[in-house]
């Protein structure tokens, strides 16, 4: 047996559909477990349910910009500095056991900054003391108690602090080594650091010496020589990563960086359930208008036209659970518009398919005509939108235009929901109407020809 | 388009009022464009006056309150200080506590704005380029582009009367919906504009203005159903929808209306005047 090309689209249209649905159901309805596939495909693992993102505004937390103050920092450094001080405030963050914790940089003329989002903080004041603290970073020596008996390793106690500090260091680099090729981070002291680097290594050959940042070990290398000029490789990373990441860190101390809040926003949880229940609510209510108004105006037509509907509203959830979009006020609000959008290509092959059929065109000709005619349409003004939606979007991250998070969100749902209700617009709905619909062909139109 | 007068007229009622109050009553901007601290206050037995008073030095404004709880505006003051105020009412109201906190640096709000307009000059500069392009004539661009600036102004002079006499602030929500409505507003002309190209390939020799009346009247009925489906959309949206969403749908429910009015009576129309202007100059 050999499949129309509509009856292979057809096919082709449940396959993904049913797909999408299996991504969509949660993994329990009630008591009804839905069976989960054993597929994985690449990253993607479809043995699990994958949540669907929520952007702090729904899910409620904090959100703070911090300004970094550069004065101290030579400007060829000020970028090294920005990244160990996020990595570092990262690090701070995770010690909160934030998950899903956002952390971005900005650079905005002169201005260095640190976007922080940080869901579920139920004390926003105390986060904020402790993440805005300028880091610390000590030299120290490692003090151990000697195991109980012979076998038993040595275990760690305490640390010594030595007058040496993050203040002496001038800079950490990773790379590799010029003799082995292993790679290493070098570090650099300042004027003010090498002689007391000097004694420092000079009493502690053979032993380790810790260095401590906010009061925690970032290494123990172990002092190999006496180092008289304040230039030192720490070797033992087992790869440049590990390398660059030790590198990072140090910096943070090399280069410490005081901040200062910009702006803050806390946002109460209740408030983002409360307003995204609404938004659900006015959701269905206004998609229910639009099928009931698609079907009242052009019946059959209409009710193909809401199943395509029906499934733009499927495949858009599926995309933002494949790409873990952000679930955001504006972009729900987003999402509802291009609803409307989607429905507009429908209602512009229905008008034109009218217009062919008062032309005298029998229906299956009419049909055809009026997707082939109004795509042009359909096309122009879809492009339009989508330009707006870039550059909303700013997708290259210019700095002269908009990087809020809420319009970016918007803008994403936006072009999502323009290209999938093409999609569902112009290929599903048009293969449904070729296989299920019988239209009807103007009779009054033949008999004047006569 | 025997109208032409009626439709332009139409236009500039609306239009003047909005641009007198731009004029004389100009916006009222959120924190997000001036800088500033919003805070809302809960579990508070004394009244807004009384916890107004004890942010005197931060030049605080009352921007909403329920028996319980206080929505105040200050100058940009961090969590700390605002915390220190309200310590200061513990004896009377002792549950009392910030549940919502947002701070702005001035500084991030000048920059919103730079931001806003350069997003808007690229939006408009592309559209002109891609209408003028997609039409191969420059009139249809640059009419498009005046029927979406009308749009933008209708727009902006609701918000800025909503703003004097409901107190309506413009948000970085506000501007998204404004730009929202620049590609709605070319959207619909664009369908007009193409049934334009469309017919005047089918029917050379006829008269422009024919052609256009046309053009209008067959696309009228495509425009009004999709504008009122986005419409019940919108509605749902603005009745039911959450408090935060509310102004950001009454914008985007102006604008489409707006937008499907100016694609017929404003963008058609100018491209017949536009017409008119160029014959008498050959």
């Amino acid at each position: 047996m050999t499949l129309s090309k509509p009856q292979k689209v057809f096919i082709f249209i449940c396959a993904i559909s049913l797909l999408s649905l299996y991504l969509v159901l949660p993994a329990k309805i009630f008591n009804f477990s839905v069976p989960r596939l054993n597929f994985k495909i690449g990253s993607l693992d479809l043995s699990q349910e994958i949540e669907l993102k929520q952007g702090l505004d729904i899910k409620g937390g904090l959100q703070v910009t911090l300004t970094a103050d550069m004065q101290e920092i030579k400007s060829e450094d000020r970028i090294t500095a920005l990244e160990s001080l996020k990595t570092n405030i990262g690090r701070r963050i995770d010690f909160f056991g934030v998950s899903e914790s956002g952390i971005k940089t900005a650079i905005s003329g002169n201005d260095y900054r640190l976007i922080l989002e940080l869901p579920g903080i139920s004390n926003p004041e105390q986060a904020l003391a402790l993440i805005g603290q300028t880091a610390k970073m000590e030299f120290a020596l490692p003090v151990y108690i000697e195991g109980k008996t012979a076998t038993d390793a040595a275990t760690l106690s305490d640390f010594v602090l030595t007058d040496l500090t993050g203040a002496d260091l001038a800079r950490a680099t990773a790379t590799f080594d010029s003799s082995n090729g292993q790679p290493v981070v070098d570090i650099v002291f300042k004027d003010s650091g090498k002689a007391k680097f000097a004694k420092l290594t000079k009493e502690n050959i053979g032993k380790q010496i810790a260095i401590l940042l906010d009061d925690y070990p970032v290494t123990m290398p172990t002092v190999q020589v006496e180092i008289p000029d304040g230039r030192a490789q720490i070797t033992g990373s087992n790869s440049i990563d590990e390398a660059k990441a030790l590198a990072v860190q140090l910096n943070a101390g090399a280069l410490p960086v005081p901040v200062s809040v910009l702006s803050q926003k806390n946002i109460p949880a209740t408030l983002g359930a409360d307003s995204i229940e609404k938004s659900i609510t006015a959701g269905v209510i206004g998609l229910s208008m639009v099928v009931l108004f698609m079907i009242g105006n052009y019946g059959w037509m209409g009710l193909i036209a809401s199943i395509g509907l029906v499934l733009y509203g499927l495949f858009t959830l599926t995309l933002y659970k494949l790409f873990s979009v952000f679930l955001s006020l504006p972009g729900i609000a987003g999402f509802l518009l291009s609803v409307g959008m989607a429905v507009d290509s429908n209602i512009l092959v229905f008008e034109r398919y009218k217009e062919e059929i008062r032309a005298g065109r029998t229906w299956p000709v009419a049909l055809e005509l009026a997707f082939g005619r109004a795509w042009d349409s359909i096309k122009d003004a879809n492009t339009a939108t989508i330009i707006t939606g870039f550059i909303l979007f700013n997708p290259l991250n210019w700095n002269f235009l908009n990087t809020s998070g809420a319009v970016r969100g918007f803008a994403l749902t936006l072009i999502l929901g323009i290209l999938i209700s093409l999609f569902t617009g112009i290929v599903v709905t048009r293969n449904l109407l070729r296989l299920f619909y019988k239209g009807k062909t103007l009779e009054i139109k033949k008999q004047k020809s006569k | 388009m025997k109208h032409l007068s009626i439709y332009f007229l139409i236009s500039s009622l609306i239009i003047v009022p909005g641009i007198y109050s731009l004029v004389r009553y100009g916006f009222k901007p959120s924190i997000e464009f001036t800088g500033g601290t919003r805070l809302t206050i809960e579990n508070t037995i004394s009244s807004p006056d009384i916890i107004l008073q004890s942010f005197e030095e931060y030049t605080p404004s009352l921007e909403d309150s329920t028996p319980n709880s206080v929505t105040l505006k200050t100058k940009n003051i961090s969590q700390d200080t605002a915390q220190k105020a309200i310590d200061t009412l513990k004896k009377d109201n002792p549950e009392i506590k910030i549940t919502g906190f947002e701070s702005i640096g001035a500084a991030l709000g000048k920059e919103t704005i730079k931001k806003t307009i350069s997003a808007l000059i690229i939006a408009s500069v592309m559209l002109l380029l891609y209408i003028s392009f997609a039409f191969k004539q420059l009139k249809y661009g640059v009419c498009a582009l005046i029927a979406m600036f009308h749009d933008t102004i209708v727009l902006l002079g609701s918000f800025s009367l909503l703003g004097h006499f409901f107190g309506v602030e413009i948000d970085l929500l506000f501007v998204t919906a404004v730009l929202t409505i620049l590609s709605f507003s070319v959207h619909d002309t664009i369908v007009v504009f193409d049934r334009i190209r469309e017919l005047s390939h089918k029917n050379k020799g006829i008269e422009y203005v024919t052609l256009v009346n046309q053009a209008v009247t067959e696309t009228m009925v495509r425009s009004l159903n999709n504008s009122l489906t986005i419409i019940f959309m919108l509605i749902a949206l603005f009745l039911i929808g959450g408090e935060t969403t509310k102004f950001f749908s009454l914008a985007l429910l102006i604008g489409t209306v707006t937008g499907t009015y100016s694609s017929t009576f404003t963008a058609a129309p100018l491209l017949i005047v536009w017409n008119n202007i160029f014959a008498k100059n050959r």
